[in-house]
């Protein structure tokens, strides 16, 4: 099930990117961003069926990051709304220059 | 789950849950309510853990209901509620040279992983078909990943923890009160 692990990956690593780029509410561009992260998931653990256990160690790894970068973007997204009472970015474009 | 004789069910299920994950995540990205599209995020969720147990990874499977869907979910939905975001949002979706830039940046990268994966790796790297299986079925669903995780990427695991207390002080530094409301 190897090639249709992968397919299913890359579909939804797809939408994944394809939500980033047609969605402005920060909440929702984040949200995307973690459907990335669980489609190389599968990738993952597709190929680990195949070529050793070491793939769902990366899984692991993935989900401890992901943890961590959950907790810090969602206080930004938090301190950004205290500052500015909206999550669309594009009300957010400081550092745009 | 036996890999010489793949099975009609096991195969059914394999797409059954793999076309749900997709139709789940197509309607998280076009959902204009927050809330809602958390919930089909969810369901993306549960559908690639299924998708988990039945490439043998059951141990990954149950972390990705318990971590993902059942924490890192849960404190989206909690920032959602705690900015109000509930209620019928402007909407937010870009204009369609956006969606259409997009939808061909997503079709490139389809094409792109697709092509790069029909590459065929050395013989030399494959085990023979059913060997995670029968490992599982020997050890455990836990020990196949616990071994390397406490043997050969150790100092990994070690720094993982340092991570995840950088990103708990972050948090609160990033998101605490400022000013005024801090003297209270």
């Amino acid at each position: 099930m190897l090639a249709e692990a992968l397919f299913f990956s890359a579909v939804l690593f797809a939408i994944g990117v394809f939500g980033v780029l047609i969605r402005r509410n920060a909440i929702i561009v984040f949200m995307c961003v973690e459907l990335m992260l669980n489609a190389v998931n599968l990738s993952f653990v597709a190929f680990a069926q195949s070529y050793g256990a070491t793939g769902q160690v990366f899984v692991f790894f993935v989900m401890t990051v992901a943890a961590a970068e959950a907790a810090v973007g969602l206080a930004i997204i938090i301190a950004l709304f205290r500052h500015r009472p909206t999550v669309d970015l594009k009300n957010i474009n400081l550092l745009k220059g | 789950m036996p890999h010489g004789t793949l099975s009609l069910l096991y195969t059914f299920h394999f797409y059954l849950f793999g076309l749900i994950a997709i139709v789940s995540a197509l309607l998280f990205v076009t959902r204009k309510s927050p809330v809602a599209a958390a919930l089909w995020l969810v369901n993306t969720m549960f559908c690639l853990a299924a998708l988990f147990v039945l490439l043998d990874a059951q141990f990954i499977g149950a972390l990705q209901v318990i971590v993902y869907a059942g924490a890192i979910m849960v404190v989206f939905l909690f920032v959602i509620m705690l900015l109000n975001l509930g209620k019928a949002p402007p909407a937010d979706i870009r204009g369609i040279g956006w969606k259409l830039a997009a939808g061909a940046v997503g079709i490139a990268i389809v094409a792109d992983v697709l092509a790069v994966t029909r590459a065929k790796t050395p013989a030399l790297l494959t085990l023979p078909a059913g060997f995670e299986a029968n490992q599982i079925a020997t050890t455990g669903a836990v020990a196949p990943i616990a071994l390397p995780l406490f043997n050969q990427y150790l100092l990994a695991f070690e720094i993982t923890s340092v991570l995840l207390l950088a990103a708990i002080v972050g948090a609160v530094v990033v998101g605490r009160q400022r000013g005024e409301d801090l003297a209270r």
